[in-house]
């Protein structure tokens, strides 16, 4: 822990350099561009595929079955979470940058870390319920009879797979803004 | 000393307590067979990666909370508690999300996958299932209305909290 600016408060713990607002902003523009990547790679994660289901004779009978994000309610759930994340990291972001002729600032950062924190719980809830349906297309489950369909979706689960790491990235950013909102509140006081 | 913040958040920390203890050992005491054809069908918790992971994190937020609850009598490490407590909450939020939606899958099945639902054949190990699903979220809300209680309360520069 730096002991820069000379801030020290009663314990030795909270001796770190105050976050500055130019960091969190930065952070917050990063964490925006990723949550909206993350939705809309997933909302437009759409595969058609023709294949041949039983053969007559000599004749392929063919199905076109197609894969989309919405018949999996935990990928709608992904695509909601991410919207609404990133819905509040470009509030957050317009807050920060106009927000300067609000007197009350004690009450902004309470609200700002309250709401970076309900953000990403609920950011977390929708990469983790992603993460195990992706987990279950890929490797299936034996024990349920449930059969893995990576193997004849490939591009639907790369792009799937690609929205959740961009989710995750947004996540962690999101995290660390998170911590410093609460620092920053704890040298305000 | 003891505050009502201080009495108020350790009520919240041992229903917490309560309920992640439930969760986790409903979750692993699930597990039932059933005979279908000639072929015995088990139904355990380590089956599905989904429930390995709910039952590691409770575990992990039942020994954190413990912890916490007979270490806060030191003052200094307060600023501590509260970052670690929203890492916890955010894990609590994650787990319980991923159990319920392969749990959904396993109760509705997925006709566009081709997956069967499979609490017909296991009626018993899907109720012990829904059980700690519920227990893990009544554990998550609790620690959600901690941690922003204690932001709240302890950081509104208008409040006077002897931190004592």
């Amino acid at each position: 822990m730096a002991l820069e600016n000379g801030e020290k408060s009663g314990s030795s713990f909270v001796a770190v350099r105050k976050p500055n607002d130019c960091t969190i902003l930065l952070l917050r523009v990063v964490a925006f561009l990723a949550t909206l990547a993350a939705t809309l790679v997933m909302a437009l994660n759409k595969e058609t595929k023709t294949l041949v289901v039983a053969t007559i004779g000599t004749t392929p009978i063919k199905a076109t079955l197609t894969a989309k994000f919405q018949h999996t309610p935990a990928n709608v759930f992904f695509v909601i979470a991410n919207a609404m994340a990133s819905l509040h990291n470009l509030l957050m972001i317009i807050v920060q940058l106009c927000g300067g002729k609000f007197k009350d600032k004690g009450l902004r950062l309470v609200m700002m870390a309250i709401l970076d924190m309900m953000t990403v719980a609920l950011l977390s809830s929708g990469d983790g319920a992603a993460t195990f349906m992706a987990h279950l297309a890929k490797k299936g489950n034996s024990h349920a009879r449930w059969n893995k369909i990576c193997d004849k979706f490939g591009k639907f689960c790369d792009h799937g797979g690609g929205a959740i790491i961009a989710s995750y990235i947004g996540l962690l950013l999101l995290v660390v803004i998170t911590v410093l909102s609460i620092i920053k509140l704890l040298k305000a006081k | 000393m003891i505050t009502s913040w201080r009495i108020f958040t350790f009520l919240l920390r041992l229903l917490a307590l309560a309920a992640t203890l439930v969760a986790t050992i409903v979750m692993v005491t699930s597990h039932d067979s059933t005979n279908v054809l000639n072929l015995t069908f088990k139904a355990k918790f380590s089956n599905s990666p989904a429930f390995k992971y709910f039952v590691v994190v409770e575990a992990i937020a039942c020994a954190y909370n413990l912890v916490i609850m007979f270490l806060a009598s030191k003052g200094s490490l307060w600023r501590l508690v509260i970052i670690l407590d929203v890492v916890v909450a955010v894990l609590l939020a994650s787990s319980v999300s991923s159990a319920l939606a392969i749990a959904y899958v396993g109760k509705k099945g997925n006709t566009h996958a081709g997956w069967l639902p499979i609490c017909g054949q296991v009626p018993k190990f899907c109720k012990h299932v829904t059980a700690a699903l519920v227990a893990g979220f009544i554990a998550a809300i609790l620690y959600f209305l901690l941690v922003i209680y204690t932001l709240y309360t302890v950081l509104h520069p208008l409040f006077v909290v002897s931190k004592s």
